[in-house]
Order: C-alpha cells, then sequence, then structure tokens
C-alpha cells in the first residue's frame, strides 16, 4: 500500500484512452464502474477537446455484482458496436474490474464481430498511465499487422532507392495528453519534407486502423516519445526489420543530431549541414550579451523521462545553466535519467511523490525550476519562477499558438519559455546598479511579479531569523547590512553558506568580512 | 402532488463516483483528514476533480492498494495500519480520519469498520476514525457527502435541548446568513452538521428539529430519525421560493408565526426579485435539459422555471427519494419529465433531438456539446459555489443566464459577415 496524495500518472486505463481518443475509428469498451468516467474530463477539459472520448464504460453497480456482470459488458459491447461502428474495437477493463474477472476481451472475442478486437490487459495495481499507452499501442499494432508478418521481407532502409522514389518514414508515439504533441509532429514533418523524406503514417495522433496496417509502406520509424512508441518501434524492427531513431530531436543539438542519424539510417545524403545551424534562433540569441546573465542560472529539473533529459542537455550545454537537480517520475526511463544525471554530477532523483520532489526543490536553491504542473505549484509555493517542460499538464499547456518543443522551432519556444521567467540581463544589471538610490522600489523585479517573494518581507524574515537560535551564531549589524545587498534570489543561499562557514571556523559572530570570507571560501 | 412524468433509465453512466465530495468536505472540515483506500484511478479522479486546487499539501489522499494488498487480506490490513501511523506522524493536528472506502476496496471486502474500530483504540483521545464508502458501485458524487454524515453520527453526544440543526455543507458566508436570519425569527439554537470543526459535533436528540440544506442525504435523514430527530419537511433553499418556503417550515416547527417569518425576509425578497430580472430576462422561455449528477437537479430546475421562467425538456436525477423530494415535486409544473438513473447515449440523443438552450451537465460532456453547438453548465459548479438562500437566488441564475451571454456576445461579434 502507498500513500499518495497525488500521482504524476494516472492507471494505466487512462494511457488506453489517450490511444483510442488520438485516433479514429477506434472505439474502447472499459469494464469499470461509474466514477471511473471521470477520465473523459482529462481530454474535453485539459484538452478542450470537442468530441467525448470514444469509450463505453459499462458502469456496472453494486447490485450487479451478485448478478451476471458478464452479460452486462456483453450488452455494452454489442451497443457500442452497432452505435459507433469502429473499425477496431479495444476492450479492457480498469482496476476494478479486473478484480471481478469477466474477462470482457475474451467475451468480445467470442461475439461473432468480423472487425478486429484488441483484448487488453492493464495490470492495475502495479501498471500506470504511460505504461497503458505503451502496452496498447503495441496491442494494437501487433493485432493488426501480425498476420502480415510471415509473407513480409524484412524491410531495408535503402529500399526507396530501388522503388525510385523519397523516403518514407512513420512518426510514432505522439498522443492526446502528451506534452505539446500536436506541434511537435508539424515541425518534425517540416524538418523531414525539407530534407526529402516523406511522412508515411503519424500515430496514434489522427491515424486510423488503417493507418496502423500501412505502417510498413515506410523504411523507417521515428520513435517519437519512446514511453508511448517503444514496445511497438522494437516490434516492428524484431518482425519486419524496421530500424527506428533513438535521438530526441528537442534542443539544437538534439534535432542536428536526429536529422544525421536519419539520414544515416536511409542512407541519404546530407546535404544542407551548414544550413541547419542558422534554423532556429536558440544559438544567437542565448550568445549574444544579454544572455550573459544565464551563465550558470541554477536549475532543477523534474519531469517525464524524455523531457528531462532534454531539458537538462540543453540548459547545460545551450543555454549555459547549472543544472542543480534532475530527476522523473518515470520508472521505465530512470536508468537513462541517472546516467545523464551522472553525466552532469548531481543525484538523479526517482520517485512519484511530489513533497520529496518539492524538498529536493528547496534544497537545491534554484533560480529556475522546469517541471510538470506539480512542480509549478511547488515552486511558486517557494518563490521561484517555473517553466512547464513535461507532462502531467494544465489545460494552460496547451496553448492555443503553435508551440513545439522539439525541432527548430521548439528550441526558440524553449528559449522564450525558459528565460522569460528569469530577469532579462540588462534589466538585471540595472536593478543591481540602482537598487541602493532612494527611488528604488523595492520589489521591483519585472518579470518575477507573479512570484509570492517581496524583497521586503524576506528582509523582514530575515532579520527576526537572522541569530540562529540552534546554533547560537549572531548576525551583527554590518553581517546584516551586508547580506541585505546581496540579490534576494541567492540571499537565502549565501546566508546559509556563511552560517556553514561560521560553524565550521568557530565564528560566533558574522560580520560584513566573515560574509566575504565564506564567499571566498565557497567559491 | 403534481402530475410529473417519472422515468427510469438504466444503461451507460456519466457520472462522478461519492469520492469527489471530498473535495468540499475536507475545505468544511478543515481538522479532518480524506484517506481513500483504493487505486490510483481514485487518487486521479479526486486529483482531476480537485483541477489545480492543491495549493498546499492536501488533506485528503489514498492508499493505493498494490498487487501484494490483493493477496492476503490480512497484510491489507496491517498495511494499512502502517500507512496511518505514517500519515498521523507527519500531520499531528489532525483530529478526525475518514477512511473511505472505493470500488476496489468493497469488492475485495476490506473491512474498514474493524480497521477504524483499532485505530480508534490506538489512537484514543488523539485521533477519530469514521469509515464510510465513496465507491462508485454504490454512491454517485453528492451521496459521498451523505455518507460521511451518516458515519458521523454515532459519534454525536444525545440532548434533549432544543434546536434547529442545518444539516448539509454549505458555503461558511452562507451558513452566516442563515444562522442570522433564524435569530431575527426567534430561532436561537442553531447548529450546523457537519460543523466547522470535525470534533465540534451538535449534540442530538428527541427536541432537535432538522432542516435539510441539500436534497442528497437520504442515509442521513434515515439515521437522524433514529435518533429521534424530527425532519422538517420543506423545499430547499435554493431560489426566493425554496428559501422562503424552507424559512416558513422551520418557523412553523418552532411555532413562530408566518407574520414574523415574511416581516423579516421580505426586504430580502423584495432586494433578490430586482436582482433577479436582469437574469430572467435573458433566461425566460430558453429550454432547459438537465443531466443528472449532482441531485441538485430537481431543485435546480423548480427554480430556474419557476422563478426564472424556464422551459424544462428533461431533469436528470441519479437517484430519486421521492419522500425526500416530495415538497419540490409539489412545486415542479404539470407534465415535467424527470428521469432517474442513465443511459448516456440514449439521453445525448434526447439532447440532440430537443435542440434545448442550455444543457446542465458534467464536465466530462460539456465541451463535446458545445462543439455541437450546445451551451452547457458545469453541474459541478453547484456544489462548489455558495448558492443557497434569499440572497444568493440572482448569483445562482447567473450560473445559467452566464453561458447563454456569453454566447450571444460571441455569436453576434464572430458571425456578422458581410
Amino acid at each position: 500500500m502507498e500513500l499518495t496524495l497525488w500521482t504524476y500518472e494516472g492507471p494505466p486505463h487512462v494511457g488506453a484512452m489517450r490511444i483510442a481518443s488520438s485516433m479514429k475509428d477506434i472505439h474502447y469498451v472499459l469494464h469499470a464502474p461509474q466514477g471511473d468516467t471521470y477520465a473523459d474530463l482529462l481530454f474535453t477539459m485539459i484538452e478542450r477537446r470537442g468530441q467525448r472520448p470514444p469509450v463505453t464504460y459499462t458502469t456496472f453497480q453494486a447490485r450487479d455484482l451478485g448478478g451476471d456482470t458478464a452479460e452486462l459488458v456483453k450488452k455494452n459491447i454489442k451497443e457500442a458496436v452497432e452505435r459507433f461502428k469502429p473499425k477496431t474495437l479495444l476492450v479492457g477493463e480498469s482496476c476494478t474490474a479486473e478484480l471481478i474477472q469477466d474477462q470482457p476481451g475474451a467475451l468480445a472475442k467470442g461475439m461473432g464481430f468480423d472487425m478486429p478486437i484488441v483484448n487488453l490487459e492493464l495490470p492495475a495495481y502495479s501498471k500506470k498511465e504511460n505504461w497503458g499507452a505503451s502496452e496498447t499501442f503495441y496491442q494494437l499494432t501487433r493485432t493488426l499487422l501480425k498476420e502480415k508478418v510471415s509473407y513480409s521481407e524484412k524491410i531495408s532502409p535503402l529500399r526507396w532507392k530501388e522503388f525510385g522514389r523519397r523516403p518514407k518514414v512513420n512518426i510514432l508515439g505522439p498522443s492526446l495528453l502528451g506534452f505539446r504533441c500536436r506541434d511537435d509532429v508539424i515541425e518534425i514533418q517540416r524538418i523531414l519534407s525539407e530534407q526529402g523524406i516523406d511522412t508515411n503514417v503519424v500515430a496514434p495522433l489522427g491515424a486510423s486502423p488503417d493507418d496502423i496496417e500501412r505502417l510498413i509502406d515506410a523504411e523507417i520509424n521515428i520513435c517519437l516519445y519512446p514511453e508511448i512508441a517503444e514496445a511497438s518501434c522494437e516490434w516492428l524492427k524484431r518482425n519486419f526489420g524496421m530500424e527506428y531513431t533513438n535521438t530526441i530531436p528537442i534542443g539544437i543539438k538534439n534535432t542536428i543530431e536526429f536529422i544525421n542519424e536519419v539520414h544515416k539510417k536511409l542512407d541519404l545524403p546530407l546535404t544542407n549541414k551548414k544550413e541547419l545551424e542558422n534554423k532556429s534562433k536558440l544559438p544567437w540569441y542565448s550568445k549574444s550579451v544579454d544572455s550573459n546573465y544565464l551563465t550558470g542560472k541554477r536549475v532543477f529539473i523534474f519531469g517525464d523521462g524524455t523531457h528531462a533529459i532534454a531539458a537538462a542537455k540543453i540548459a547545460k550545454e545551450e543555454l549555459g545553466f547549472e543544472v542543480v537537480g534532475l530527476g522523473t517520475y518515470s520508472r521505465e526511463m530512470a536508468r537513462q535519467v541517472r546516467a545523464t544525471a551522472k553525466e552532469l554530477n548531481v543525484e538523479a532523483l526517482i520517485t512519484n511523490n511530489y513533497l520529496e520532489v518539492e524538498d529536493a526543490m528547496k534544497k537545491a536553491s534554484p533560480e529556475l525550476v522546469l517541471g510538470t504542473q506539480m512542480e509549478r505549484h511547488s515552486a511558486k509555493r517557494l518563490g521561484i519562477p517555473c517553466s512547464v517542460i513535461s507532462t502531467p499538464m494544465h489545460v494552460q499547456d496547451v496553448p492555443a499558438r503553435y508551440s513545439p518543443q522539439m525541432g527548430w522551432e521548439g528550441a526558440n519556444v524553449i528559449f522564450d519559455d525558459w528565460v522569460h521567467p528569469l530577469m532579462m540581463g540588462l534589466e538585471e544589471h540595472l536593478i543591481d546598479m540602482f537598487k541602493h538610490d532612494f527611488e528604488f522600489v523595492d520589489g521591483h523585479q519585472s518579470h518575477l511579479g507573479h512570484t509570492a517573494t517581496n524583497t521586503k518581507d524576506i528582509l523582514n524574515s530575515d532579520e527576526k531569523k537572522e541569530n540562529n537560535p540552534k546554533t547560537g551564531i549572531i548576525w551583527t549589524e554590518s553581517g546584516r547590512a551586508e547580506l541585505t545587498k546581496v540579490p534576494f534570489f541567492v540571499r537565502g543561499k549565501v546566508k546559509t553558506n556563511t552560517e556553514k562557514y561560521a560553524i565550521l571556523r568557530g565564528i560566533p559572530e558574522i560580520s560584513d568580512e566573515t560574509l566575504y570570507d565564506a564567499k571566498a571560501y565557497f567559491s | 402532488m403534481s402530475k410529473v412524468e417519472f422515468n427510469k433509465e438504466t444503461g451507460p453512466r456519466e457520472v462522478f463516483c461519492g469520492l469527489t465530495s471530498i473535495v468540499w468536505l475536507h475545505r468544511r472540515m478543515p481538522d479532518a483528514f480524506f484517506l481513500v483506500v483504493g487505486s490510483r484511478t481514485c487518487a486521479h479522479l479526486i486529483q482531476s476533480a480537485a483541477g489545480v486546487m492543491i495549493f498546499a499539501e492536501p488533506r485528503f489522499g489514498t492508499a493505493i492498494l498494490e498487487e501484494k494488498d490483493l493477496a492476503g487480506l490480512a497484510d491489507a490490513h496491517e498495511e494499512l495500519d502502517r500507512v496511518v501511523n505514517d500519515l498521523i506522524a507527519r500531520r499531528p493536528e489532525i483530529k478526525t480520519l475518514f477512511l473511505v472506502g472505493s470500488c476496489p476496496s468493497e469488492v475485495i471486502k476490506l473491512d474498514l469498520a474493524t480497521v477504524a474500530e483499532k485505530l480508534n483504540k490506538r489512537f484514543l483521545g488523539q485521533v477519530r476514525f469514521v469509515n464510510y464508502s465513496g465507491s462508485g458501485i454504490e454512491t454517485t458524487f453528492t451521496q459521498g457527502e451523505d455518507g460521511a454524515l451518516k458515519a458521523l453520527i454515532p459519534l454525536m453526544d444525545s440532548s434533549d435541548e432544543e434546536k434547529l440543526l442545518l444539516v448539509g455543507t454549505l458555503a461558511n458566508n452562507v451558513e452566516d446568513r442563515f444562522k442570522k436570519i433564524f435569530r431575527n425569527l426567534g430561532i436561537s439554537n442553531i447548529e450546523s452538521f457537519p460543523p466547522r470543526q470535525s470534533i465540534e459535533l451538535p449534540k442530538i436528540g428527541k427536541n432537535t428539529k432538522v432542516l435539510l440544506t441539500q436534497p442528497y442525504l437520504s442515509d442521513t435523514v434515515r439515521d437522524l430519525k433514529h435518533r429521534g430527530c424530527e425532519i422538517i419537511s420543506a423545499p430547499f433553499p435554493l431560489g426566493i421560493e425554496g428559501s422562503t418556503e424552507w424559512f416558513l417550515a422551520a418557523a412553523k416547527a418552532f411555532k413562530i408565526s408566518e407574520f414574523k417569518v415574511h416581516e423579516i425576509i421580505s426586504p430580502l425578497i423584495n432586494r433578490a426579485k430586482l436582482a433577479l430580472e436582469s437574469h430572467k430576462e435573458i433566461l425566460k422561455g430558453k429550454r432547459l435539459f438537465l443531466l443528472p449528477e449532482s441531485q441538485l437537479e430537481i431543485s435546480l430546475a423548480r427554480f430556474l422555471h419557476n422563478e426564472c421562467e424556464m422551459v424544462l425538456v428533461e431533469v436528470g436525477t441519479p437517484y430519486l427519494n421521492k419522500d425526500l423530494m416530495k415538497e419540490e415535486i409539489n412545486l415542479l409544473p404539470d407534465n415535467t419529465k424527470i428521469v432517474e438513473g442513465q443511459h448516456v447515449e440514449k439521453q445525448l440523443d434526447r439532447v440532440r433531438e430537443s435542440n434545448p438552450d442550455l444543457v446542465v451537465c458534467g464536465m466530462g460532456l460539456a465541451n463535446p456539446l458545445e462543439a455541437e453547438g450546445i451551451s452547457t453548465k458545469w453541474s459541478i459548479e453547484m456544489v462548489f459555489s455558495p448558492i443557497h438562500g434569499i440572497d444568493q437566488a440572482a448569483d445562482l441564475a447567473g450560473l445559467f443566464s452566464k453561458p447563454l451571454k456569453r454566447n450571444q456576445i460571441l455569436t453576434t461579434k464572430t458571425l456578422v459577415t458581410h
């Protein structure tokens, strides 16, 4: 039993709903009690979908349990098939139905329909949403393509040359309730198309069962979101020999690396390498003098595996930040996140508990948080600017405007979204210069207006807490005065470090000089 | 009883389960914690229904059952013990801990009553444990509150003191207004259930006169009757008419003259009527379809028809207690079509066929209906907003006039082309 106050991922059948709702001509009969219908609002409210998810819930009640719930399942399947006429039917159960073992998938298969039926067994007491989405997409792909395995030749990534046409690829993994998938797909298609590569199928987002059957018309698969698509890509590789890409094109370096990888796999010469470096404004914006102040900004990162890893690399290599924390709630990606964390010399945080994440955030005293909607709440409480980089998300993370995370435009979006919550360079410089003028209004922190901390509050609360009763350390007037001159967002850190230093050296009173001694000691 | 048309429907439903009521119950009683014993689905449901309301560490949580808990119930009990210990260590300020049963815990027959009993002994004088079921196989949405209140009744001491007991969660400001009006009427001993602090439970007995503020409390009412309480029969205090009848019924039970009631509330009524006018202008003649969810549907239909002149196409309700709703049903216009239960697909067919001006429905259905050109109002807002009483009548009407008004603004400004 695990005490959970808030969960990053839903149950696995919500993952299945993400696949069903992303696609066309699919219907999902879910053996589940009435309360489980809440999941519809994830799609209609967060994604603002104008259609109901294609899901029929059997909504069995306690009084049905004594009778024949299997009949109820069959009745619902029959009605759903007649009403929605799906080309493929998904059948599964949620946590409660799993306990009563009606085996709805087997029931459906015995009903004499001629459409393909996918029996989804998603263990609700051990697995979670992303796994459920991945498993559903895999089972669906397998069901629709397994008959073609035996007579299909291994697909060579080079066969486009024989066919005398442009190479074709599938883009796999984008789904509803994924982070910015809608726009990433457009961006990636645009990039591929510029390179003379056609998109065969995008799935699951917008695909029909017919499209899934056409997957093998492409040469290779682009595994855009491994959390959702890796299992399917792996199956297609094993059974049809289709190669798939490993690089996630988030950030400039990874986008270029991604284009290289695709070209290499297809044996397509890359002719515009130089041009690629100027496709996004991120490199120049990052290099321009105003961005000098970004150097060494402390950033704390938490999210799904793919987005957290990509964010860490961009933060360090493309924006010159210092990554002071990196973690994920995706246990499936723990190994990769740990490896990235090791490269960055931080310890990876692998947890489902948002309070642990908040604690780690507090300890790392970052100047910017990149996280999920929950880290946005935590960062707000701590008065730290935050940008959302990963699911789970809120309605405001589904913007009306085009705002991908991937590719060239994605890099532009990332630059703006991460840097705007911070103070702008010149502005920060000026505030620093003029902050002792009497005209200067405390709390004049431009973009940080929304964060809770007002400089005055910090000073006041600092004054109250300054003399640390636990350690017996006393702050002298000069020490206190010097501390107020430290920019508010690092003041907490400076204070802790100075006290640490004082204890270390057995200094009972902290003066302005102690502050500078500590600064020198820790730098 | 007016000639109301009763129908029953079964089939797939699109409603919340009783766990959802934790979202408002935990706010009403800030010294209580609600621990759902359930699955990840339960945890995900509550946080999705609560939206972004988690600005601090929430006072509700889920003990998520894992595979090993399903293997042996003895272990599950032990595990739950451990979780409760951790929780109390973390939140020592908690005075009452509700162990809330869910669909999976009911199906595996986890005996939360026994667990609560044991924990009560161990934490005697520190934390009280009560249990109830908010499972979707037994309860719909607001019925969760019914279960929680019913679970508290055995903890309420007896007293033969005469008092008025308001039963059902109210917004604090509305509760204060009501108490002030009752005091002006001459009723001085007034208490609320649930109280604002879970440990300040009212005493009850044969001179307790219960006045319901919410229509979904069937089980609570039955147990209060068993404890000797008198239940005042009245419509519910939604809108001017309902609230007036509600005050009159209470006054009658306390032998206060009708004249006195009118004297106190007529200024409020006049003021409320004035405030209602602008909303009525928008709502008048508009056709209303209520999908089942909160059990407030019948009272809302009565208000929107009688006071706002809306036309009732269909009034859905997840569950109908004809006895408790007697006074409300009497006030409905003849031939009102009430549908208890749901077949969501067939009901949506009827929505499309009848093409109403406004549909009251859950959040899962609102945007899809809007996309089809049908204006909607989410029913969940009724349980989060202060809508009770004469003073709130215009605000209540406003919840329904707003989507229509918005629709008008958007239609005239964006669709007029040359």
